[in-house]
């Protein structure tokens, strides 16, 4: 149980942190050149926008709960479980970012799933 | 017709030059996303039991954690990685980005086999195997749907 609620708390709220990060990585602008100066001053502008507090906000949350999650469990077994990100990643992409999802991807998408499923038996 | 075939060549180059940034960026990400999380969980093993109740259980299990220099070497690792990941998100659509990284699952589990000596079951590898079948089915999709930022 405590397990289920640590996955759940790594996978779902760690995604919607991430997609509040693509959020405002968007309206940031794009990064022009590779210099440590235009990195910095992008990094600089993303951290006054509200949407990348509430991303850092989950996925510290998401952090400490992978943390709790690695003091008992294989690494090899809850990193690859916490790729059904994939779906929850898709599925916010669309509805919360805007972006379109191909039925190549999808079908990508769902081998995932088939995997973490294996993963998830295996572990048994 | 001369103007079209610049314009498309202008945009071809353009395209180049995203998906030159963006791969480096992701290289970067399958590298130092796995050797953080290991070095994360060599560090919780070796911080002994973890109690968060009551109080002062969590205060001695945080102590312990952040006192650890594995823990710190794992969390520099991910800031690498974040630091990458975010760049690339400014670059590409997310949707495309998290699965083209996603290739350090696969790394992870050899990682973990390796060094911390976990017994990765057949059905757990077969499993790592489709994610990564699937991670190579997405790769081939275009970088970004939405609109160019102005």
């Amino acid at each position: 149980m405590l397990e289920f609620v640590l996955f759940v708390l790594i996978i779902v709220v760690g995604t919607w942190g991430e997609l509040c990060l693509g959020r405002a990585m968007k309206q940031t602008g794009e990064l022009e050149r590779f210099r440590p100066a235009a990195m910095a001053s992008l990094l600089y502008r993303a951290l006054q926008l509200k949407w990348i507090w509430i991303g850092v906000t989950m996925m510290a949350l998401a952090f400490f709960s992978l943390l709790l999650l690695l003091s008992f469990e294989d690494v090899s077994f809850v990193v690859p479980v916490t790729a059904l990100s994939y779906l929850v990643g898709a599925i916010g992409g669309i509805f919360f970012l805007g972006e379109r999802v191909s039925p190549q991807r999808w079908i990508g998408i769902s081998l995932v799933c088939v995997g973490v499923t294996l993963v998830l038996i295996g572990n048994k | 017709m001369v103007g079209a075939l610049q314009t498309r060549a202008i945009t071809k180059r353009m395209h180049t030059r995203l998906h030159a940034k963006t791969y480096f960026l992701i290289a970067v990400m399958v590298v130092a996303g796995p050797v953080g999380n290991l070095l994360l969980a060599k560090g919780m093993k070796q911080v002994g039991e973890i109690k968060i109740w009551p109080l002062a259980g969590l205060v001695s299990v945080f102590l312990r954690v952040f006192g650890s220099i594995t823990i710190w070497a794992g969390i520099v690792f991910l800031i690498a990685f974040i630091t990458a990941y975010m760049l690339a998100l400014s670059l590409a659509d997310y949707s495309y980005v998290q699965p083209a990284a996603a290739l350090g699952y696969a790394v992870i589990a050899i990682l973990g086999a390796f060094f911390l000596h976990e017994a990765v079951s057949p059905l757990r590898w077969a499993g790592i195997a489709f994610i990564c079948a699937g991670v190579s089915f997405i790769r081939g999709t275009n970088p970004r749907t939405t609109g160019s930022p102005s």
